[in-house]
């Protein structure tokens, strides 16, 4: 956020873990991102089909309830179950998150082989704009979106893809351009390969694994970023309940009952943590040979 | 080096003119008039066409692009469409609030961030190290606003100690101006911190390993002798270029710690002026932000050559 970039741990992927890192250092992560993430994932489909009450059934009769056994969470100022809103904010968070990454890799992927395969003006020129594209952060894009079409889901999911397609493409290239000096690039480009086969078929699986870390990495910037949207009223409408919008309307009772922006800011922030471990895990898991260092 | 130095700046330059036709255009193209958004949908159409005839509105776009470039470079924003107050004043007030927080963010990230990402580094294999490695990935999850509303809790709510929004400026009080700021700016900070750490703690990494210091050890220095006085200035490049890009974070992160403190800066204008249907501020405030991050940039570029004695030579 901080927000985001929106996004803290834009770079973490590719610089942020020295070298000396092996053993249990690399399995903690992988293992507790995976864990974290799955469950994620499994209270999210979950909560299409059951939720312990109606997130968005208003009860004057049960406001402001503590943590009991009927309300894990207790109740919000209208009486919404707590831990019910958590669930369904849930798949807010992830449908941004699946949304923003696809559209960012699917951009940011081809341009960063082209940038890397091309000419050399053409990746300094792809670059260029690249860097172009890191002014403006997915908070400022989506605020003016929103400024003209009104705050939405959709408008939350292209502007923070489209803020995330520089760590994509920046990723991406540095990798093509490790991979277009080894030898069997040589060797393909001396029998006569197409440019566009040799990027299809060497490039493209070799960097498979860099697209996947970032992925991780870019859910986390995506959770981030979406929070801070719906914290000032830029993401999904209501009544659908997300994490960004408990935490904004908790604030005015944080005297009354802080546990309402407690556990939103929770499970923003384990969201987070557990993509990010996921992204460190995986790049220790699967890329030994293209690390920066 | 001349040549570096020419190249750099012609990017610059470059990159103002492109990203400022890129905002122009967004705001200009899509299909919310300015005027029409301003007035409401139930305006009548004579009316949206007096105030675009007011504002300039129905001038070609190429006219109506360079004057607003001209009104930016001088400063003369001309007036709100909404409001009809002129803008310039309102954005000169708001960035220095804006100014404060950040810059003060900024120093708290960089005290904590430099010490700590340096122990990491050093004991990277110990219990110590690890334990701060994994506290600063958690404070990588935990955006500035949630610091915010949770140091609110705990310093406004629970101790008293300190107020839990508002803002003084300076000169009217600086007791209240600093009790004030001590909140959000920790929000900001603290986050900032987090991530920092991490780039201090792998760019010492790098250098411990170097043969200068090495040498520096053999010739009898302690481990931490050696790194003040050889390693840290060469660490300082990678985490110098981070502290540039995190701008952009920061300041995107004022725009919210300033909703949660209720700060009268830079993002209250912008997110009031969304509100408010002022697509004109809008435009003028997101272009500053954009402004300010390329600035920086531009500014790390030159300063890379004044912390790094061998990009000076023009060898590398």
């Amino acid at each position: 956020m901080t927000a985001m970039d929106a996004g803290p741990g834009v770079e973490l992927a590719s610089a942020a873990i020295g070298a000396p890192r092996r053993g249990r250092g690399r399995n903690a992560s992988l293992v507790v991102g995976a864990v974290i993430v799955g469950l994620l994932i499994v209270m999210a489909l979950l909560s299409f089909v059951w939720t312990p009450h109606d997130p968005t059934l208003v009860d004057a009769s049960a406001r402001l309830r503590n943590p009991s056994a009927e309300y894990w969470f207790g109740t919000d100022k209208f009486g919404r179950d707590v831990f019910s809103q958590i669930m369904v904010g849930s798949q807010t968070a992830l449908f941004v998150g699946v949304a923003a990454v696809g559209v960012a890799a699917l951009v940011g992927v081809p341009l960063g082989i082209v940038a890397g395969m091309g000419p050399r003006w053409v990746g300094e020129a792809l670059m260029r704009f690249n860097d172009l594209l890191l002014a403006f952060p997915a908070l400022l894009l989506a605020i003016m979106f929103a400024a003209v079409y009104g705050g939405s889901t959709l408008v939350a999911m292209i502007a923070i893809g489209i803020a995330s397609i520089p760590n994509f493409a920046r990723l991406v290239r540095s990798g093509t351009l490790q991979v277009m000096r080894t030898e069997y690039v040589l060797a393909a480009r001396a029998a006569g390969r197409h440019p566009f086969g040799i990027g299809l078929r060497h490039v493209l699986p070799n960097v498979s694994g860099l697209v996947v870390v970032q992925a991780s990495v870019g859910f986390a910037i995506a959770v981030l970023a979406e929070a801070a949207l719906s914290f000032l009223g830029f993401g999904t409408p209501p009544p659908t309940p997300t994490w960004g919008r408990m935490l904004q309307s908790s604030q005015e009772l944080l005297w009354e009952a802080p546990r309402l922006a407690v556990f939103p800011g929770v499970a923003i922030a384990v969201a987070v943590l557990g993509f990010n471990m996921l992204g460190d895990g995986l790049r220790d898991y699967l890329d030994p040979k293209l690390e920066d260092r | 080096m001349l040549l570096r130095l020419l190249r750099r700046t012609s990017v610059f330059l470059a990159s103002l003119v492109v990203s400022s036709i890129a905002v122009f255009g967004f705001m200009a193209v899509l299909p919310g008039d300015p005027a029409r958004v301003a007035l409401g949908v139930d305006a009548s159409a004579s009316a949206v066409r007096r105030l675009r005839a007011e504002f300039g509105l129905d001038r070609p776009l190429v006219n109506q692009y360079a004057s607003w470039v001209h009104g930016l470079v001088t400063f003369h924003l001309g007036d709100s469409y909404v409001s009809r107050a002129a803008i310039g004043p309102q954005i000169a007030d708001r960035i220095q609030v804006t100014l404060w927080l950040a810059v003060t963010a900024m120093v708290i990230a960089v005290v904590i961030a430099v010490p700590v990402g340096t122990v990491m580094a050093m004991r990277h294999r110990r219990l110590s190290g690890l334990l701060l490695s994994g506290l600063s990935q958690v404070g990588v999850a935990v955006p500035a606003f949630l610091a915010g509303i949770l140091l609110i809790t705990l310093f406004a709510v629970r101790l008293r100690w300190l107020p839990a929004n508002g803002w003084t400026p300076p000169a009217a009080n600086p007791r209240m101006f600093f009790e004030q700021l001590v909140l959000p700016a920790f929000s900001l900070g603290v986050v900032q911190a987090a991530v920092l750490t991490r780039y201090v703690r792998s760019a010492v990494l790098d250098v411990l390993r170097e043969d200068y210091l090495r040498t520096a050890r053999a010739k009898g220095l302690r481990p931490a002798q050696a790194l003040v006085r050889h390693g840290l200035r060469n660490a300082a490049i990678p985490v110098v270029t981070m502290l540039a890009l995190q701008l952009a974070t920061l300041l995107v992160g004022a725009v919210v710690v300033e909703r949660v403190f209720v700060i009268p800066g830079l993002g209250s204008l912008l997110l009031d002026s969304v509100a408010n249907r002022d697509l004109i501020v809008v435009q003028d405030v997101v272009m500053i932000l954009v402004v300010a991050v390329l600035v920086v940039n531009f500014a790390v570029d030159l300063l890379y050559v004044a912390i790094d004695p061998r990009l000076r030579t023009g060898t590398s």
